[in-house]
């Protein structure tokens, strides 16, 4: 396969990770809404912990985002 | 067919000079001051004018006032609530830190380009968002040395580890201890590149199907400027919850050296 050719089909690979982090960040709040439905008064004394969640999901998500920049433009 | 010209999305993030030259030099450094300079200006002479304006320190507030009582209340409740009343000595780093990086994006989603201007973000640079990341990790590193002395190393044992665990542990704990800064800088310079990608590819695809036919224009091209519209809400969301994760993990890290576990 030409090496061009193989970087950019890496690089469409990777948008499968932030499909991936799409399904964790919907999961972090599908879970928060939940538990803030059965229990509001306790909803926002989380709301930090849910930030952290949502940031912790998303990273990979973007991590796979750097990797397709870094084969398109910098491999 | 109309030619379509090829639009590149990752020329708004190229910096160039506004004056000076590549002959500016310090230490073999340019010193040229770039477009990324301006927009870090702006938003410093933002968000001073924003904080002088509040600082009338009346008993009954006016709305200026109430604004900026608001911004900094909501980072002393993270702070309080993440750190405890320790935290409360870290407001004025953790609102700088806050108010600087939410003006950056925000200031780079203004619609300057309307009057002829290129609006940049400069936290959709990895040098700028890192630097901001090395800061808060500092701070880390010092306080925690600072009040715990070399026994801020049990950050990396938690209590209650069986013998045989303690060496795996620590070093996994001192590897994700020390990736912080990356992921820490990294996430907003991420988050920012890619949004400010998309937006210029769906430009892309209004100009390029409207140069290729009316027909496609009216059809793609609506559809993707509808999708803009749509999308640069998202990035406005985006921008405050960036800001916002930014000062509630640095709150987070700050805690660990606080009160260590």
């Amino acid at each position: 396969m030409d090496a061009e050719a193989a970087k950019l089909l890496g690089a469409g690979l990777a948008a499968i990770g932030a499909g991936i982090a799409a399904l964790g960040v919907g999961n972090v709040f599908s879970a928060f809404l939940e538990g803030a439905l059965r229990n509001p008064g306790a909803a926002d004394g989380q709301q930090g912990r849910l930030f952290i969640g949502f940031a912790a999901a998303e990273l990979l998500g973007l991590l796979a985002f750097v990797i397709a920049m870094i084969l398109v433009f910098v491999a | 067919m109309a030619e379509s010209g090829k639009i590149d999305p990752m020329h708004q993030f190229a910096i160039e000079p506004l004056f000076g030259t590549d002959h500016w030099s310090l230490g073999g450094f340019n010193i040229a001051f770039t477009n990324s300079a301006l927009y870090m200006v702006l938003a410093a002479v933002v968000l001073w004018i924003f904080v002088i304006g509040g600082m009338k320190r009346e008993l009954v507030p006016g709305r200026w006032q109430m604004a900026v009582e608001y911004m900094t209340g909501f980072i002393k409740n993270l702070l309080i609530a993440n750190i405890g009343d320790k935290g409360r000595k870290y407001i004025p780093y953790v609102f700088s830190l806050f108010m600087f990086i939410l003006l950056a994006n925000l200031l780079g989603l203004l619609p300057l380009g309307l009057i002829g201007m290129h609006p940049f973000t400069f936290t959709s640079h990895f040098t700028a968002t890192g630097v901001l990341a090395i800061m808060s990790f500092s701070i880390v590193l010092i306080v925690g040395f600072w009040k715990h002395g070399f026994h801020f190393f049990s950050l990396f044992v938690p209590h209650g580890t069986p013998i045989a665990m303690v060496v795996p542990l620590f070093f996994i704990e001192l590897v994700s201890f020390m990736v912080r800064p990356f992921s820490l800088g990294l996430r907003l310079f991420v988050a920012m590149t890619a949004g400010h990608v998309l937006l210029k590819v769906l430009a892309g695809f209004v100009i390029n199907s409207a140069n290729a036919s009316p027909a496609l224009g009216l059809t793609v091209g609506t559809a993707s400027f509808i999708l803009m519209i749509g999308i640069s809400a998202l990035e406005m969301l985006v921008a405050v919850i960036q800001a916002y994760v930014f000062a509630l993990l640095t709150s987070v890290y700050l805690n660990d050296a606080e009160n260590l576990h």
